[in-house]
């Protein structure tokens, strides 16, 4: 796996960016946000003994010969957010990361209907909706960190330079 | 009592309201003054309070030291008599007065109560607040069977409330079908089918004529004649605006207060939005009443950035829905069925227990329908938000990978905002600007 990952600091927005003509759509994004977001942090173990599966935060986006994969984009002004019944959907306001309180979501969906990206899903099992949370406790997202041809780039925040 | 802004509802419009106001503006005095005695809580949630699985404090939709934290004075169980709005003055219920330099009327809708012989009746219970979930739960008790007339969101989320709750329940739905203003045919009968499969009777095409009981419910009577013994009554027929305090004063209301385009009434420095405002529908391309959260939250944040003298458009709303009751999943938005002249192109996908459909008019998606398969129920709906001509990807809409890699190229480059360096063609001096706000 690459390691030497280059954050090129040009961006205001603290998250993923891709670079879709590299991307080889493997799938590698999906297995290592899988991981990422396991109990046992161990691909063999995360697949074949956790119940539940842990479920990917990221996914490829396939048509022919494109590929590209979605997360979320923690947007500036997240319609999620302003449609979040609960008041579980919100930005933090240090990092403007978008997160989701797990306590408060009671699963209504209605933030996957305000999404333009498909970027949420629906956790069935915790009946709570499930997104791309950066990796807390990763400087870099496992998604962009073991991307095999770098095609994933995080994008840094201004704020904090 | 002076404040430079005056909200009047504590919900998803006044809340959306302040929260963009103090993005904006950290120091100005922002009041807000709400009839209910609590906090801002999440209204599509007291049916869960009702069923038992969330408390009080778990319906909040901010942190208890929100008002706080935000700089706001906030003042519960107070009730705005009369608006005074050329002299800007709020008179409250105490005679206490609030001069105001902008005002927001976010004072949402109230339930519709037909006139019905035995509405009076101890049992009779209507379910739009927290207190109309804590009057039924009180109730409960006594309470074994249940009538909920009314088969729209309301009366089926309370529905499924009741039955977690032990009691038995039949809707009885005016219509032909329940869920009717968002669903269509097809969507409505998988619905009904879990319904009926969760215990739930549902009597359609009629209406209840009365309620019988001496002091306290004891049954309905239908318009067929056909009388049910029941122990109490949900009225849920719908909402309607509360536009009493803006008729007193004046201001524009057609069904709802009229609003423009950035959330402004017909008189300067007064705005409205959520369930009492009537303002645009980008399906309909016109002025109209949609009741839901989310718009309430939206139009209250296009309001309180004008208001605090950022000019905001507001791109629109349209009816957009997620229902999961009883275990079924299902998004809606925009029309639910096409209306009945040309022009108007319908696809749809039905598997045994998924069923999706979307309507488009000149190519571009005015309507949307998903049951089960919700997933990218909000790339179809952002496609009908920002009006894009699908012509060219219409036939995959509805595909298992439907997802942006099926948009024309610029168009998933320009959603994905991959930045100029980045892109094959590299233009480095293009560069994003963040400070756009919805609509803009």
């Amino acid at each position: 796996m690459p390691m030497s990952v280059t954050i090129e600091r040009i961006w205001s927005m603290r998250r993923v960016y891709v670079k879709e003509e590299v991307c080889i759509g493997c799938g590698l994004c999906e297995v290592y946000c899988q991981v990422e977001h396991s109990q046992s942090k161990d691909p063999i173990k995360a697949f074949k003994r956790e119940t539940p599966r842990p479920l990917p935060r990221v996914h490829v986006e396939r048509n022919i010969e494109i590929s590209f994969p979605i997360q979320c984009r923690h947007c500036a002004e997240p319609w999620c957010v302003y449609s979040c019944l609960t008041g579980a959907m919100h930005k933090e306001p240090t990092s403007d990361k978008v997160t989701v309180d797990m306590e408060k979501c009671t699963g209504c969906w209605t933030c996957i209907v305000a999404c333009p990206y498909g970027a949420l899903n629906r956790d069935l099992n915790s009946k709570t909706v499930i997104k791309c949370d950066l990796c807390p406790g990763r400087e870099i997202p496992a998604c962009v960190i073991n991307c095999p041809n770098e095609a994933l780039i995080l994008g840094a925040d201004e704020k904090k330079e | 009592m002076r404040t430079k802004y005056l909200i009047i509802g504590n919900s998803a419009g006044g809340i959306g309201a302040a929260e963009a106001i103090r993005q904006v503006d950290k120091e100005g005095a922002l009041t807000i003054v709400s009839e209910e005695p609590y906090p801002a809580y999440s209204r599509p949630l007291i049916s869960k309070y009702l069923a038992g699985e969330r408390t009080l404090e778990e319906i909040l939709f901010r942190p208890l030291d929100f008002y706080g934290q935000n700089n706001i004075l906030f003042l519960p169980g107070k009730k705005v008599t009369h608006l005074e709005l050329d002299q800007r003055t709020a008179w409250l219920e105490d005679s206490e007065q609030i001069v105001w330099e902008k005002l927001l009327l976010a004072v949402g809708g109230k339930p519709i109560f037909p006139k019905m012989k035995g509405s009076d009746k101890r049992g009779v219970f209507t379910f739009t607040k927290l207190d109309d979930a804590k009057a039924v739960d009180r109730f409960l008790d006594n309470a074994r069977k249940a009538v909920v007339i009314g088969g729209g969101l309301i009366g089926i989320s309370v529905t499924e409330a009741l039955v977690k709750r032990g009691v038995d329940v039949v809707v009885v739905e005016m219509k032909e079908r329940i869920l009717n203003t968002i669903l269509d045919e097809q969507a409505s009968l998988m619905a009904e089918e879990v319904l009926t499969r969760a215990g739930v009777e549902i009597i359609t095409g009629h209406t209840v004529i009365e309620i019988n009981g001496r002091e306290t419910v004891e049954g309905v009577a239908l318009d067929n004649g056909e009388a049910m013994p029941c122990d109490l009554v949900l009225v849920a027929i719908g909402v309607s605006p509360r536009p009493e305090l803006a008729l007193d004063a004046k201001l524009k209301v057609n069904r709802g207060i009229v609003v423009d385009r950035h959330m402004a009434t017909n008189h300067p420095g007064v705005y409205a939005c959520g369930d009492v405002a009537e303002a645009y529908d980008f399906v309909y391309g016109d002025n109209r009443l949609t009741p839901i959260w989310p718009n309430a939250y939206i139009g209250g944040r296009i309001a309180g950035f004008n208001m605090a003298g950022i000019p905001t458009k507001y791109s629109g709303g349209t009816a957009m829905n997620s229902l999961n009751y009883f275990g079924i999943d299902i998004t809606s938005a925009g029309m639910p069925t096409a209306p009945n002249n040309d022009g108007y192109e319908v696809i749809s996908r039905q598997e045994s227990n998924t069923y999706q459909k979307v309507i488009l008019k000149d190519n571009l998606i005015v309507g949307m329908i998903s049951v089960e398969n919700i997933e990218k129920s909000g790339i179809i709906f952002g496609l009908m938000r920002d009006r894009v001509n699908v012509e060219s990807f219409k036939q995959s809409l509805l595909a298992d990978n439907f997802s942006l890699a099926f948009f024309p190229r610029a168009l998933w480059q320009e959603l994905l905002e991959t930045p100029p360096g980045l892109l094959p063609q590299s233009a480095p001096s293009i560069q994003t600007e963040e400070e756009t706000f919805i609509g803009e």
